[in-house]
């Protein structure tokens, strides 16, 4: 019998004969040790760094719920209604696992906001890291199509006049939008054929293109390492063993405490899965308890809370065109930000107020404008939408290209700062 | 063995060629994945039978009394048609200061109803009943003044989504999110009594749909 030989220490030669079996065929020793065990991440993570690995926990479950419900809903203008009615009444537990797929839809932009916020805070988007930051928001692209089209599933009202207002978006641009509009919904109106592709691209065609984006986000993580809250570069400071000084194993060190994150976030997610599953609305909206009706417009038509701050910028201006135009670019302009931020430092910690200030006034500006769009376009509240959409779009065109110009900025520490508990 | 080697770099002499070559497979290979693309996208244009689901709709219009609107669908799509009176027609040229497109230069509409009263007939009104601006529906407040709508409203559509307001004629009033006028569709009037939708003499292809 030929026998494995392996230089000692190597992490093949650990355990038994069917280990070593498998890792001369597959290299899964050497995949931890690569992605794991031998990955050292920065030693002062906060609070703000559990959301990246709970938007991937979140996301498995929302694949996971997301096959089950498959199994059970009708895809159909006539059937689809009534197949959620069913998960939701018939079919045991399934409102539960209906509540979960809908409560997560909501929970994995709550977290994914706030892992995008975590990245403004510490200038994660900065060189070398401007591709990670970019497949990120081709994740958060994906992710807003998948919300937009399950949305149109359970065909309820809303489902349908919401998919009336944004596939009619499209049909603001010149020329080719008749055309486009009627290529997408593959009828003269939305209909059957609309939701049938909606269906497909929800379970099949997004998730893919999700997962593969998700992965090369982690690929471009890898590569670069993660930032960290004193925006250090731990990788310019490297040990006796080649790692970071900075730096200790990904696991078990943070893969303990992402658990600990897992925990805490399933205690307020069960809360509202159990007792809140709509939350007054804002989760799943009243008028998607009526069938989908393409002669009764809902009095009100709002889009879910996650897609509200660009809505209200739609509606804040009042030439049609202008509107739908400004509302992409609201979106868009998140891809130019390691470009448009001149600031030779990362981390707000040694930035100066002015920074601090223009952050602090976009985070306000998106909340605000999240509130506005769930409120009817009219009034004082028309008003309100277009100071603030000034003021985010300032947060881009202004604050991040010239006000770190003229703040005072405190020195960046050679290491990282860490004070042991 | 090392005679036999193969070198694979620039200096053999006829590189041209070999990039000629490459380009020329890449070039082919981009036509091939177009044609092979094209039935995947027509896949998605409205099928034989959502066509065929769009055919001409029929009304009898002197059901509708004056004043009164009614909906009938056609392409999936609501159709107002509305019976004005003779006084909501007269009134009708007073909101032209207040409108954004009097004229309908900018709308969308089959030339025949390209008139001030946008319609082949003076009393009847023939719109799509989805707002220009979102596909909203409009909804009807033909009252003049209603409170909601302040002391100078003459009468006309109102969009619940986004407060759009149009006048009698589909028309858009200034400071709405709607820049053009309601669309109006292709429609005939087959006799005294019957008004159909989608089919008129001159254009058999419905240009507003």
């Amino acid at each position: 019998m030929a026998t494995i030989v392996q230089p000692p220490g190597s992490p093949a030669a650990k355990g038994g004969k069917l280990r070593a079996w498998v890792n001369k065929r597959l290299p899964v020793d050497e995949f931890i040790d690569d992605q794991l065990t031998g990955y050292y991440a920065p030693k002062n993570f906060n609070i703000w760094y559990y959301f990246g690995s709970l938007a991937l926990f979140v996301l498995v479950m929302q694949l996971l719920t997301g096959i089950f419900l498959t199994m059970f809903y009708k895809v159909g203008e006539a059937t689809a209604f009534d197949s959620v009615e069913f998960i939701m009444r018939e079919v045991e537990w399934g409102w539960l696992i209906r509540y979960l797929h809908s409560t997560g839809a909501s929970a994995f932009f709550i977290v994914v906001y706030l892992h995008m916020f975590r990245a403004l805070l510490y200038g994660s988007y900065k060189a070398p890291r401007e591709l990670l930051w970019l497949l990120g928001m081709g994740v958060y692209l994906a992710l807003m199509a998948e919300a937009f089209m399950g949305y149109v599933l359970p065909w309820g009202n809303m489902s349908f006049w919401g998919a009336q207002v944004i596939v009619n978006l499209f049909g603001t641009i010149p020329a080719i939008g008749p055309g486009l509009v009627e290529w997408i919904r593959g009828d003269y109106g939305i209909a059957d054929a609309t939701l049938n592709r909606f269906f497909s691209l929800h379970v099949v065609g997004i998730p893919l293109a999700l997962l593969l984006l998700v992965v090369l986000h982690l690929v471009a993580l890898r590569r670069t390492g993660s930032n960290n809250p004193d925006g250090v570069e731990i990788k310019e400071r490297l040990g006796a063993n080649g790692k970071p000084v900075d730096g200790i194993p990904f696991h078990p060190y943070y893969t303990i405490k992402d658990v600990v994150g897992v925990g805490v976030f399933l205690v307020l997610f069960c809360i509202v899965v159990f007792f809140v599953p709509t939350l007054g609305g804002l989760f799943l909206e009243g008028p998607n308890f009526e069938p989908a009706n393409p002669l009764s417009t809902p009095e009100h038509i709002a889009p879910v809370w996650y897609f509200t701050p660009y809505y209200a910028i739609l509606r804040a201006v009042p030439d049609q065109r202008m509107g739908a135009l400004l509302m992409f670019l609201a979106v868009a302009v998140f891809l130019f930000i390691p470009w448009l931020d001149r600031s030779p430092i990362k981390s707000m910690r040694y930035r100066g107020w002015l920074s601090r200030l223009g952050l602090a006034m976009f985070v306000v500006s998106f909340l605000v404008l999240m509130f506005l769009g769930l409120q009817p376009a009219e009034g004082l509240y028309v008003l309100l939408a277009r100071i603030f959409t000034v003021l985010y779009f300032a947060y881009f065109f202004v604050v991040l290209p010239f006000f770190p110009k003229f703040e005072n900025v405190r020195p960046v520490p050679e290491r990282l700062t860490y004070h042991a508990h | 063995m090392a005679e036999n080697v193969v070198t694979v770099d620039d200096d053999v002499g006829d590189s041209s060629r070999r990039k000629f070559l490459l380009g020329a497979t890449v070039a082919m290979g981009a036509v091939g994945a177009a044609f092979v693309v094209t039935p995947f996208v027509a896949s998605w244009k409205p099928s034989e039978r959502a066509r065929a689901m769009g055919a001409p709709a029929e009304l009898d219009i002197t059901k509708i009394e004056p004043g009164q609107m009614t909906t009938v669908t056609w392409r999936k799509q609501p159709i107002y048609i509305v019976h004005r009176t003779p006084e909501m027609v007269s009134a009708l040229s007073k909101n032209d200061a207040r409108l954004k497109d009097p004229k309908s230069e900018d709308s969308e509409q089959p030339d025949y109803t390209k008139n001030e009263m946008r319609s082949r007939k003076a009393e009847f009104l023939v719109l799509i009943g989805t707002c220009t601006h979102l596909g909203c529906l409009p909804k009807s407040r033909f009252e003049a003044g209603v409170p909601e709508l302040g002391a100078d409203w003459p009468g006309g559509f109102f969009c619940p989504c986004h407060g759009s307001r149009f006048d009698l004629a589909g028309r858009v009033f200034q400071g709405s999110p709607a820049s053009v006028n309601l669309r109006i569709p292709p429609y005939e009037f087959r006799d005294e009594r019957t008004l159909v939708i989608g089919l008129d003499g001159q254009q058999q292809k419905s240009g507003a749909a």
